[in-house]
């Protein structure tokens, strides 16, 4: 035994003697996780959520959460002598009076802009492949609830500095929280402390942006890993892969390498970004006064669809007893985003509803093989990326000379017209692939190698599918449903079924989800099929020639190799064929 | 000295310090009026105009109308002055390439010469803004961070506040000022071209417009502390980066680790 192991073992044993660590060690470090490159994306958006963290707690070193009233007097010349807040001013010596501040504020952006975009990418992933299906539904939530504090945190953090930008974004918070229709105006007077800006929203803020969301979001991240440590890692079909087994590496030591590199590499990654590239340049902003704005006034990519609606919304009031409600406000900022989050919290309950599907999955759903899933998504991102268009519309009709008032026109009927046709044409491409896949079970893959026979005639060769391509492919034959049987009226008595109409929508809905879907063959007629084609293909595949000397697969038509055994001649073929083909 | 005192009760002492006096007032005259002379200048002037006019003529007239009283399709240009002319022409919004919402900047088609001439020629149709002179435009005292709250209040709400340029209504704009010179922001501030309003000595004054440009000027030629600036478009250009270039960056990188170890 060496001294390190010595040593080791006995700091070990003195932890376990007290805490009993070595039997909950000895467990989870066998943990076996799956490998894909898509898990990892949630990875990125704990690594950056891990430096907006410790980057945050260097910046509140230095922050002042004050609007008083101060001269600047700082080293940024342009800005000399002007009054502005003292956050302002504290944002402007982080930037350019601290030591090392600029790097680390722009890092904390550049963090937390990856944060919510990794997220999303996150949920991309986890809603395409099924992985919100049962047991995962809360999981799925806290997922959502995470994205929805993850919008609060940014919005908040970009609201500090009191930069002409974020006084800006305020100003448009603040008009929203008005429209809610009867407590609008005194919620705002509740938030603001009286008229905008007052006096004392960024200090109340700050403990919002520094404590209740960060203290949330860590508190849910801890539960959300949780659950995927206790539910087991979802993963892909494959060969050996079932529903109730993980196939992968175990925690110890491959994934902590992996894990705890990708940490350092995310790290490493933002701190070369927040060293090289500028973001939020509060310092050309200037000071934030209500009585000014700048063209161009943006809020960060997370909330630009939500600004994009606004803009494109058209200009509804109505006056009611004398009181104004702003349809024009409302429904964009408050009703739709309130309706997007609630369906998406709750979509892993409607689909299991609707298609009435109460098994558990373990193991992921190939997109294509949930094809009105698959096309909800993309109709999803259609309409998110066009009112994403929306927020930058004036950005976009100056880069590509365009009129901002045709952009907005647009926008007001792809964003009803658009998301449809993505969904249709990302089903149609799905149902498509999935022809693909019965005809490559039942016939083989199409190897590309044409074939002359004897007699003249063409044919092209099939082959096999590898056992890894035949695994993939044939999940779809534990995906595939059909659909829940049409609702009776009255059952065989002449009973009247009192539930009919809630039947009859569940069986539309799962005829919808489920009934285009093409009809998987069954694992006897795959491997009737598969035996056939490679019957079929050792026979006519190896007309070329080959290497006896060194027995050496040799390249020949179309670069398909020649496995020994087999004929390696027309006529040795023929002969095998007894002169007949 | 002896001598000289002796004589200077002679008369013609009287007469010699008279000539002396007068050569000395007339000279001293002669040498600050000779510097100009009217009559030359008026004829240089009337030269200039008469070019400026033949050239008015030939490429503004279609529209501007044949005295510049302007027609159905160009505003008249009687009092519009000659700052307008040298704004309007020396960045080659005039003459317009084609009919659109707003006529933009583009490499310039008259020298210097010929824009001074047609300057002297609208100059002469009636009284109007004329040409700021280097006095004026002479920024160096300008305090820039008044200039740069007079921006914010007046300039930003259009041109953005890092003067990159904005969108308008119906495909209008506020063009970037990253390329402008001094003499074309004071000339656009005094004659508010195309849509921007006129920023006259009342409501900036010449310190007012000499902070301002003194504040664009500092921030076209000011470095970007934070690295690259991306345009110093805001955050779509930030957003765009973070899509395109990080978020690519690290799908990559989790491609690689997420590749099986052969």
């Amino acid at each position: 035994m060496s001294t390190v192991e010595k040593v080791g073992g006995s700091v070990a044993t003195y932890v376990d003697n007290r805490t009993g660590s070595n039997r909950f060690l000895a467990r989870n470090l066998k943990k076996v996780f799956p490998d894909h490159w898509s898990f990892m994306l949630g990875e990125i958006a704990l690594y950056s959520f891990i430096v907006v963290l410790l980057t945050g707690v260097f910046l509140t070193l230095f922050y002042k959460p004050s609007m008083v009233e101060v001269v600047y007097d700082g080293s940024y010349v342009p800005l000399k002598g002007v009054m502005m807040s003292e956050a302002y001013a504290s944002t402007l010596d982080i930037s350019f009076d601290v030591r090392g501040g600029l790097l680390i504020r722009q890092m904390h952006h550049w963090a937390a802009l990856l944060f919510i975009a990794a997220m999303s990418v996150h949920m991309m992933r986890v809603f395409f492949t099924g992985a919100f299906r049962k047991p995962r539904e809360f999981n799925w939530i806290i997922g959502v609830t995470l994205i929805a504090l993850g919008l609060a945190a940014g919005f908040s953090g970009y609201s500090l500095p009191d930069d002409l930008l974020s006084g800006t974004g305020l100003q448009i918070a603040r008009g929203i929280i008005q429209a809610i229709p009867i407590v609008g105006t005194w919620g705002a007077f509740l938030l603001f402390d009286g008229e905008f800006p007052g006096t004392e929203f960024i200090s109340r803020l700050y403990g919002v942006h520094i404590l209740l969301v960060p203290g949330l979001i860590l508190a849910l991240v801890t539960v959300h890993l949780m659950l995927v440590w206790v539910q087991k890692h979802t993963q892909f079909p494959g060969p050996g892969r079932t529903n109730n087994n993980v196939v992968g590496y175990p925690l110890m030591p491959i994934y902590m390498a992996k894990a705890g590199g990708f940490f350092f590499v995310v790290f490493g990654v933002i701190t070369l970004i927040g060293g090289l590239v500028t973001v939020n340049p509060i310092w050309i902003f200037g000071p934030y006064t209500p009585d000014q704005v700048s063209a161009g006034s943006q809020p960060d990519w997370y909330i630009g669809w939500l600004d994009g609606m606004l803009r494109i919304m058209p200009n509804w009031e109505t006056v009611l007893f004398g009181y104004t409600i702003s349809w024009n406000i409302f429904l964009p900022a408050v009703v739709i985003p309130g309706i997007v989050f609630t369906a998406a919290a709750l979509y892993p309950f409607l689909e299991a509803w609707a298609t009435g599907d109460k098994r558990d999955h373990n193991l992921l759903d190939r997109p294509r093989n949930a094809p009105v899933r698959t096309g909800i998504g993309v109709m999803a991102i259609t309409f998110y990326f066009l009112l994403f268009i929306g927020g930058g519309n004036d950005i976009i009709a100056i880069t590509f000379d365009l009129s901002i008032n045709s952009i907005i026109w647009f926008l007001r009927i792809a964003v009803i017209v658009g998301p449809p046709i993505a969904f249709l044409i990302t089903k149609r491409i799905c149902l498509g692939l999935q022809r693909r896949d019965r005809e490559k079970l039942l016939h083989g893959y199409e190897s590309g190698r044409i074939l002359r026979l004897p007699h003249g005639e063409f044919i092209e060769v099939h082959e096999p599918l590898t056992p890894k391509e035949r695994a993939v492919i044939e999940s779809a034959v534990e995906a595939y449903h059909t659909p829940l049987p049409a609702a009776q009226k009255t059952d065989a008595n002449g009973v009247r079924n009192k539930h009919y109409r809630r039947e009859n929508l569940r069986a539309k809905l799962s005829h919808w989800f489920y009934g285009d879907a093409i009809v998987p063959p069954t694992y006897d007629e795959i491997e009737a099929g598969q035996a056939h084609v490679a019957h079929d293909a050792a026979i006519e595949a190896p007309l070329h020639e080959h290497d006896v000397d060194t027995t050496v697969m040799v390249p020949f038509h179309g670069g398909i190799l020649h496995t020994e055994g087999e004929p390696a001649t027309n006529r040795e073929q023929l002969e095998e064929r007894g002169g007949n083909l | 000295m002896k001598a000289l005192a002796a004589r200077r009760r002679n008369p013609v002492v009287v007469t010699l310090l008279l000539l002396v006096a007068l050569l000395g007032v007339g000279g001293v005259y002669a040498v600050a009026t000779s510097a100009a002379p009217a009559e030359a200048t008026a004829s240089n002037d009337q030269t200039a105009i008469d070019e400026g006019k033949r050239l008015y003529l030939e490429g503004c007239s279609s529209c501007h109308g044949l005295n510049a009283e302007g027609t159905s399709n160009g505003p008249t240009l009687i009092g519009v002055g000659a700052a307008s002319v040298h704004f309007q022409v020396a960045t080659g919004r005039m003459p317009m390439a084609a009919p659109g919402a707003q006529a933009g900047a583009k490499p310039p088609v008259y020298t210097d010469e010929e824009v001074a001439q047609m300057a002297a020629y609208i100059a002469s149709l009636a009284p109007g803004p004329a040409i700021p002179t280097a006095e004026q435009l002479d920024y160096s005292d300008a305090d820039v961070a008044e200039g740069g709250v007079l921006f914010r209040i007046n300039c930003a709400q259009c041109h953005q506040a890092a003067g990159g340029g904005g969108a308008l209504t119906q495909g209008k704009y506020a063009p970037s000022l990253m390329d402008a010179t001094p003499q074309e922001i004071y000339e656009a501030m005094l004659t508010g071209p195309q849509n921007m309003p006129v920023f006259g000595d009342g409501t900036l004054t010449v310190e007012d417009k000499q902070a301002v440009i003194a504040y664009i000027m500092n921030l076209q030629e000011a470095p970007s502390p934070g690295g690259i600036s991306l345009g110093r478009l805001g955050p779509v250009a930030e957003g765009l980066f973070l899509f395109a270039g990080v978020m690519v960056i690290f799908i990559g990188l989790a491609v690689w680790i997420g590749i099986k170890a052969r």
